[in-house]
């Protein structure tokens, strides 16, 4: 009886507190005395999903940080939180941590999440939380404009930026070779990646082309099929506050799409339904199954890696080729340009409810440090990091990396940071699958307009 | 069953049964205290959340952005936006196919059929049967799809194997039947330790008797076996419809495809809710799962409730 | 004679038939773990030991099948105690209302299992500091699954026979000796499924643990079958499938435990 009473008293109290929805109180981590505790977290995780990045917290960071907190005269202890989940789940965590006023101290987020936090409350100005250290860092002037803008919503810095990425079209030299297509070769309009693929379906290839395609693939469709072509068409998705409903860039994207799914043979339309397809396009491209895809340095670095890959490609090296994306024709993609590519990045932000928060952004700048950046690439885990001083050093040796952080970041575009995005993602999803199971892209570009309105409040918040 | 239901002379009937039925003495107050450790913990963990996810399903609330930092109530405009939505109705339609072909017929036909075929024997052999297929429901989800693709992959999967065929793909050709013999597979073990417990409460006297009087296999189900389960039937019947309304396991499966064919409610809702943000509107699902569970239960009642 | 013979030809061909239906699709479990860089396709295994060395070495492994353990057990103990009792009493003594109640409650159960119930749940754990303690989590999972517990436990109740109660009663035993002494021993078959059940849904369960236990320490192996991902979200099949089929050796293990010690075959053995 007693312990149902205790708990019918605590019932009382959250029925009290419950409803009103709102969080309030500190983070968890008070601190005793004069000794400074703080927290990171990360979709990370020793010996599993960016296990590398981990370790690099646990056996780098913290030590050496501890020490240097110490040479200040500063007795700080950090605790590294890992995860290691799906990029939904780990941001559903994190909303309802931050929603109760907990979290850690320093936390890791997708780039594309800064708006919908930042008008959540769950992520505040750097300026706000910590105050002028943070436009201070000296670290600003070594990270380009375009990676500084991952990190700035409504004309303001949210967090540090990661790091970023960027998507080229790879191709297999063996079977271009078989296909007598060159070694080096760039396409410059849509027309001529069409071709290649004749020439290699004429050759026996089982699969010439791979552009994702379908929901199953959820954010590898709008990233690495969806974005690039608009981007090739001249089309933005949200253009002056408004978004790019039936347009006609739209309407040749998923053009593109036919093309390749609709009866060409060109693609594998089966492929883009299945739940594991994005893996099956991995193993077939390291099988020589596949001749053009479409993909992020991801695939070089995590998946074909020759030791550390999920579809290993011995020769890796030597028989995958890449090419910039070009835009639809030479001159017809946004701004003009020839070619286009599509980005993204994570980010490192000080929570709010930090009690300590000038000690946590030292914590985050210091992970983001030369020395540590270059601590963090070693042996095999090369990445393109937010610093151009550093860049230059570590992917010298990278040949890949250096052609995206070279060529492909200075033209290349990103989503917009707004709540809305993950809907609009899934509804371009949608228009590609309605176009691979045979629907006209007149018709997919209006059923997406339609869903569009809905999803922004009206017709008055779409162009087309 | 419920008392309110009852006309009064049934009542007085009821009242002096009790006494009756009450061989222990527990009478009214300790009966209470029996039950107070269970209702306390429900009442906290599950009636309170629950009917914050009610509450909620009357809100705009969101995730992340502005409507998590000021959520608003909006009436009934969730359930209006549900009701017109015809992907809704398309989830609604493929989880009665589901539930019945799966739960309904699949788990309970199978499990029973284990259970009756088991209900003799002991040995190697029931160890084995049985041990498979509960192996199969109690091995984790995420394992467990995994399995099932690599039985159906297109390619290399071990169906297309056996049948010596090539480019079978029952997850893109037949979706909606792939999960739901994927869900009788992965179910069946809940209905048969069911009914194999409750088969164990048939007196064996009972089934002797009617042996020697002849009664065939079928006689004998109907005639001895099903009067005395009966009730475990309606609780299985009406545990098994509810889970599987609910089953998200789908999902690890196809992903809700090829294109929302198989987009059953519960990943109906993890997909709005978990991927999409919009808590409100799933929890608004959500309840209009519980309302069509409650249909459900009361059919069920109706059909199997036991004459007294 | 022939008779005999065809109903045992019959009876083995089902028999084969269900074992290949619920063998087949085991089979990748069995042979992935043993072979080098396993893929989804079966193949013979070469028995290599190496893919349990690399799960060896991952730092979370082993501590997150003693947290299932521990999670599982704790829920499940908490489960059959508070069902059998309450389950005794509603079958014995008619409280008011009690069948709508029960019905409403399990109803309410299907609402918390799913997706929209996770903010609720994971702010109510705030409100009461049950974030990051095992103990809470095992409440949480216990409210949810207790209404179906007492559901199924009533059945079992309500077809025993009361007449050993009453003697016992004579005898001068109190109700809760009644219960432990006469009532546990007859509805045993019915407890032991009770049991399998909830540690079935709580080793399985996801979601819940991830978000309410941070520290990995403390994370059941559920969670940890979901790090075995790479940054884009492709599964180590290597590590999944040997981690899958440490996962699964527990439940195995505890089925034919309970199945041995307190037996599914417990049929009829008091008659009426």
């Amino acid at each position: 009886m007693r312990l149902r009473n205790r708990l019918m008293g605590a019932a009382v109290v959250v029925v009290a507190s419950g409803l009103g929805l709102t969080g309030c109180g500190q983070s968890s981590d008070g601190g005793s005395g004069d000794t400074i505790e703080l927290t990171i977290a990360q979709n990370s995780i020793s010996g599993g999903k960016n296990a590398a990045a981990a370790d690099y917290i646990t056996n780098w960071v913290i030590p050496k940080f501890e020490a240097a907190e110490k040479a200040k005269g500063k007795n700080v202890t950090v605790k590294f939180v890992p995860s290691g989940v799906d990029d939904e789940q780990y941001k559903t965590k994190l909303s309802l941590d931050l929603k109760s006023g907990k979290g850690a101290d320093v936390f890791d987020l997708d780039g594309i999440w800064a708006g919908e936090f930042a008008e959540a409350g769950y992520l505040k100005p750097l300026s706000d939380v910590v105050g002028a250290d943070a436009d201070n860092w000296d670290g600003w002037a070594q990270i380009p404009q375009s990676v500084q803008g991952l990190a700035t919503y409504n004309g303001k810095k949210y967090a540090l930026p990661v790091g970023t990425d960027g998507r080229v079209l790879y191709f297999n030299k063996t079977l271009f070779q078989k296909a007598g297509l060159p070694a080096d070769w760039q396409p410059k309009s849509w027309q001529e990646i069409l071709d290649a693929g004749n020439k290699l379906k004429a050759a026996g290839v089982p699969v010439p082309i791979q552009i994702n395609a379908g929901t199953a693939m959820g954010e590898a469709t709008t990233m690495q099929g969806v974005l690039p072509l608009l981007a090739g068409a001249g089309g933005q998705l949200q253009q002056d506050g408004k978004w790019t409903g039936a347009s006609q860039p739209l309407k040749d994207a998923l053009g593109f799409y036919q093309k390749i799914y609709g009866g060409s043979g060109l693609g594998d339309p089966k492929l883009q339904q299945e739940a594991k397809g994005r893996d099956k396009s991995f193993q077939q491209f390291a099988g020589n199954e596949i001749g053009i895809l479409l993909e992020s340095d991801y695939l070089w670095r995590g998946v074909l890696n020759p030791e550390t890959g999920v579809a290993k490609m011995a020769d890796r090296d030597q028989s995958v080729g890449y090419a910039l994306i070009p835009a639809e024709e030479p001159g017809k993609g946004i701004n003009g340009q020839d070619f286009v590519s599509m980005s993204g990045g994570a980010l490192r932000a000080v929570n709010p409810n930090s009690a300590h928060p000038k000690e946590a952004f030292e914590l985050a700048a210091f992970t983001l440090s030369p020395d540590g950046l270059k601590e963090e690439t070693k042996n095999g885990n090369v990445r393109i990091t937010p610093r151009t001083d550093v860049n230059k050093e570590i992917l010298s040796s990278e040949p890949l990396l250096t052609y995206i952080s070279d060529k492909v970041v200075p033209l290349t575009a990103f989503r917009p940071p707004v709540a809305a995005y993950t809907q609009v993602s899934v509804a371009l999803q949608e228009a590609t699958a309605e176009v691979v199971s045979g629907k006209t892209p007149d018709q997919a570009a209006a059923d997406y307009q339609a869903k569009l309105e809905g999803i922004v409040g009206g017709a008055g918040n779409v162009a087309s | 069953m419920a008392q309110a239901t009852l006309p009064p002379e049934v009542l007085d009937d009821a009242k002096a049964r009790r006494y009756s039925a009450d061989a222990a003495g527990l009478g009214r107050l300790r009966a209470g205290a029996f039950v107070a450790p269970a209702l306390a913990l429900i009442s906290l963990f599950l009636v309170f959340p629950a009917l914050w996810v009610l509450y909620l399903g009357l809100s705009n609330y969101r995730l992340t952005g502005a409507a998590a930092a000021a959520p608003q109530l909006v009436g009934f405009d969730n359930f209006v936006k549900a009701l017109t939505d015809p992907e809704f109705w398309n989830s609604t339609w493929l989880t009665f196919e589901f539930v019945l072909g799966s739960a309904v017929i699949g788990q309970v036909v199978l499990g029973f059929l284990l259970a009756w075929i088991m209900r003799d024997r002991t040995g190697p052999l029931k160890r084995i049967v049985e041990g498979l297929v509960i192996l199969a429901w109690i091995l984790p989800s995420a394992v467990v799809s995994f399995l099932w693709v690599a039985l159906l992959d297109r390619d290399d999967g071990t169906l297309n194997t056996l049948l010596h065929s090539q480019d079978f793909a029952p997850l893109l050709d037949h979706p909606m039947l792939s999960i739901i013999i994927f869900n009788i597979w992965r179910g069946a073990a809940f209905s048969m330790m069911l009914y194999g417990a409750a088969l164990g409460n048939v007196p064996p006297s009972h089934l002797e008797s009617a042996r020697l009087a002849g009664a065939s296999g079928w006689q004998q189900l109907r005639d001895v076996v099903f009067p005395h389960i009966r009730g475990h039937v309606l609780t299985n019947l009406l545990l098994i419809s509810l889970w599987t309304f609910n089953d998200f396991t789908p999902f690890l499966l196809t992903a809700g495809g090829p294109d929302g064919k198989t987009e059953v409610l519960a990943v109906h809702v993890y997909q709005v809710a978990l991927q999409g943000g919009e808590l409100g509107y799933g929890a608004a699902v959500s309840t209009v799962i519980l309302l069509i569970n409650l249909v459900v239960a009361v059919f069920y009642l109706r059909l199997l409730r036991s004459k007294k | 004679m022939t008779r005999f013979v065809l109903h045992r030809i019959g009876f083995y061909v089902l028999i084969a038939v269900l074992l290949a239906f619920f063998t087949v699709p085991l089979l990748w479990l069995a042979s992935a773990p043993f072979t080098s860089d396993p893929t989804y396709k079966v193949r013979l295994p070469d028995f290599t030991s190496e893919n349990f060395r690399a799960i060896l070495d991952n730092p979370y492994a082993l501590g997150s099948l003693w947290n299932s353990v521990l999670l599982a057990a704790g829920t499940a103990v908490l489960v059959v105690v508070f069902a059998a009792l309450a389950a005794y009493a509603l079958s014995r003594v008619h409280l008011p209302g009690r069948d709508a109640l029960l019905y409403t409650l399990l109803l309410l159960s299907s609402i918390i299992t799913g997706t929209a119930a996770m903010v609720p749940l994971f702010q109510l754990a705030v409100e009461l500091h049950l974030i990051d303690s095992q103990l809470g989590l095992i409440l949480i999972m216990t409210g949810g699954l207790l209404p179906a517990a007492i559901f199924m436990m009533k059945d079992f109740m309500d077809s025993t026979p009361k007449s050993y109660e009453e003697s016992a009663r004579v005898f001068g035993a109190s109700p809760l000796q009644i219960v432990r002494h006469v009532v546990v021993p007859l509805v045993r078959p019915g407890l032991a499924t009770i049991a399998v059940w909830a540690v079935a849904n709580v080793w399985g369960n996801f979601l819940m643990p991830y978000l309410l236990l941070s520290d990995v320490d403390k994370q059941p192996a559920a969670v940890i079958m979901y790090t075995l991902y790479t940054e884009g979200g492709q599964a180590n099949i290597k590590l999944l499938a040997t981690f899958g089929l440490l996962y699964s050796v527990p439940v195995v293990l505890m089925y034919l435990f309970v199945s041995k010690k307190y037996g599914f075959r417990f049929h009829g053995g008091i008659k009426r």
